[in-house]
């Protein structure tokens, strides 16, 4: 590996990221926010949801945030960068491994993902107080988990990035991400789907699921939710699966 | 002396459609089990052997789809050989590609730009890729940016630039790291006059820093005024190699000439076949006939263009066919 072009590719990407700014942060930002003010705020204000559903959500909400901003982080440069423009074309020819651009790719979008994470804490915090109650029982499981999510994110950013054409982002959207979110566990824990044993089931081939979950795991543990082993090691895996499924797409778009 | 750039028996088959760009108008070779094997076997490399000492203008001469972009790709990393081996400067390509891509400046067919930065950040990521430090990279910038007259849009977004600009940038890009091989894909492509003057001053001046330049073409002028050496490569082979000189008194005959009469009749062409000297005669259109010849003779002509001995004389010598047919 390379240093030095490993942190001019960083450079060119967080260069990039400073210049659209206000347009990345109403991508982030705008759909959880929304979601927090109308279930969170509004439902819960006017008694149909219960109080602690505010504290429920949150976990759900901050995974969906960093799982979209990750994926989209990765998979929007890389899908528009490999088409008829191929203007990834520089940094393929950049004097270091082409896997390590993907690296590269993979841990922008990691970074991205953490912010987008973090940043929602405080905002739903300034929208559903009162009646907010996180414990942060265990500060290295958070750390711990949100890595392995923004991780999850990123890679499978690349890993869809690198599989689907520009034609077919809109089928990306409405067949994986929108299932992905729905039967992710976000709004409802994993238990909830107990009067369904089937998709009680399937929904563990959802990345999201854990994510949501083991959010919840490390910021309102007082809900139920999986294991924790069972968590962190499915999001290892679902880590290491996409980040190899990702590079093997990787180069072979890269190299004809 | 260690070759600049080497190749063996190289030979590339696509499995898919080639990208474009690279071998794009080569037909399917028709094969024998069609119905068994649906998808298209397209032969872009038959075998292609290059020696190229340091220091050279090297010329790849050859139609579209001959194979011109593919040899390139495989000689910069972007397409992998089927068979064979490439070297740039002694590292196998596809062994060391790292040691190999700090060698190469690479200008595409296309531009590739990064859309997302101005000229200048282009140039200047390019050379922090490179390892440059903040200084160089700023110092060559300007200057690249300079020589190739782009210093008044330097700080907008390429995006908005014309063909022309954005190819500027690319060959910018392509030295900014000061590359031992240079290789230019068709670099004149959608350059008007004046800017392929530039381009070509600029190629001589850096191949006098003794820098090695491969540069693939379909323009004869192009290759005859810029190259010292040529392979002429048609079918994803070579058909001849050797000093533009060496090429154009390898065809028999020497002269074109040009003959435009008021019509021409089986007959006339048959007695102009006849003349001393003449080797060859081919009807051209209605009223023209082309001759091959070792000197003038007399005849009654209504025009004639005398041609120099050309690379494209020896195009059509060689395959029988004229290069933008």
């Amino acid at each position: 590996m390379n240093g030095k072009t490993f942190l001019a590719l960083l450079a060119r990407d967080a260069h990039v990221a400073r210049r659209n700014l206000v347009p990345l942060l109403f991508q982030t930002f705008l759909q959880p926010l929304l979601f927090v003010f109308i279930f969170g705020r509004v439902m819960v204000g006017n008694g149909y949801l219960p109080p602690a559903y505010k504290s429920l959500l949150l976990p759900g909400i901050m995974a969906i945030s960093m799982s979209f901003t990750g994926i989209w982080a990765v998979a929007m440069p890389l899908i528009a960068e490999f088409q008829f423009t191929r203007e990834i074309e520089d940094r393929l020819l950049a004097p270091i491994d082409i896997s390590w651009v993907a690296v590269e790719k993979v841990l922008a979008g990691l970074i991205q993902a953490i912010v987008a994470g973090l940043v929602v804490i405080p905002l739903a915090w300034i929208i559903l107080r009162p009646g907010l109650e996180l414990h942060l029982n265990h500060p290295l499981l958070f750390v711990g988990i949100t890595l392995l999510v923004a991780g999850f994110s990123a890679c499978g950013g690349l890993a869809l990035g690198c599989s689907v054409d520009q034609q077919h982002i809109g089928l990306m959207f409405s067949m994986v991400l929108t299932p992905m979110i729905f039967f992710g566990c976000t709004y409802y824990p994993w238990s909830a789907l107990s009067k369904f044993p089937i998709l009680q089931k399937v929904v563990l081939i959802n990345p999201l699921a854990y994510a949501s979950e083991g959010l919840r795991a490390a910021l309102v543990p007082q809900f139920p939710h999986l294991s924790t082993p069972l968590i962190v090691a499915a999001l290892m895996v679902f880590d290491v699966l996409l980040l190899v499924v990702g590079l093997r797409q990787f180069q072979k778009k890269a190299i004809t | 002396m260690e070759s600049a750039i080497r190749t063996q028996n190289l030979r590339k088959v696509y499995s898919s459609p080639p990208p474009s760009g690279a071998g794009r108008s080569i037909p399917p070779s028709p094969t024998g089990k069609r119905k068994k094997d649906p998808t298209p076997q397209i032969t872009a490399l038959d075998g292609i052997d290059l020696d190229i000492a340091p220091g050279q203008i090297f010329g790849l001469l050859g139609p579209n789809g001959a194979g011109k972009s593919t040899t390139v790709g495989v000689l910069t990393t972007r397409v992998r050989p089927t068979s064979g081996t490439a070297w740039i400067g002694g590292h196998d390509v596809w062994r060391e590609q790292t040691a190999a891509k700090r060698q190469i400046g690479v200008v595409a067919q296309r531009p590739n730009l990064d859309f997302s930065l101005t000229a200048r950040e282009i140039l200047l990521f390019h050379g922090a890729y490179f390892g440059l430090n903040s200084q160089q990279r700023s110092q060559r910038a300007t200057a690249l940016l300079e020589r190739f007259k782009l210093t008044d849009r330097a700080d907008q977004l390429v995006r908005g630039f014309s063909g022309g600009m954005m190819q500027r940038v690319s060959i910018a890009r392509a030295m900014m790291h000061d590359p031992q091989v240079l290789f230019l894909d068709e670099p004149s492509a959608g350059l008007d006059p004046q800017t392929r003057l530039l381009l070509w001053e600029i190629i001589r001046d850096y191949n006098l820093k003794g820098r090695t330049i491969l540069l693939t073409t379909h323009n004869m002028e192009e290759a005859d005024a810029l190259c010292q050496r040529l392979a002429i490569i048609d079918h994803g082979r070579i058909i001849a190699s050797g000093t533009p000189d060496e090429l154009k008194a390898s065809i028999p005959g020497g002269f074109l000439l040009r003959l435009r009469f008021g019509r021409h009749s089986a007959p006339l062409l048959e007695r102009l076949a006849t003349l001393p000297g003449v080797t060859e005669v081919r009807a051209s259109g209605d009223s023209g006939a082309d001759l091959y010849a070792s000197r003038a003779f007399e005849v009654e002509l209504s025009d004639v263009h005398i041609s120099e001995p050309s690379l494209e004389n020896l195009f059509l010598h060689h395959t029988g066919r004229s290069l933008r047919e």
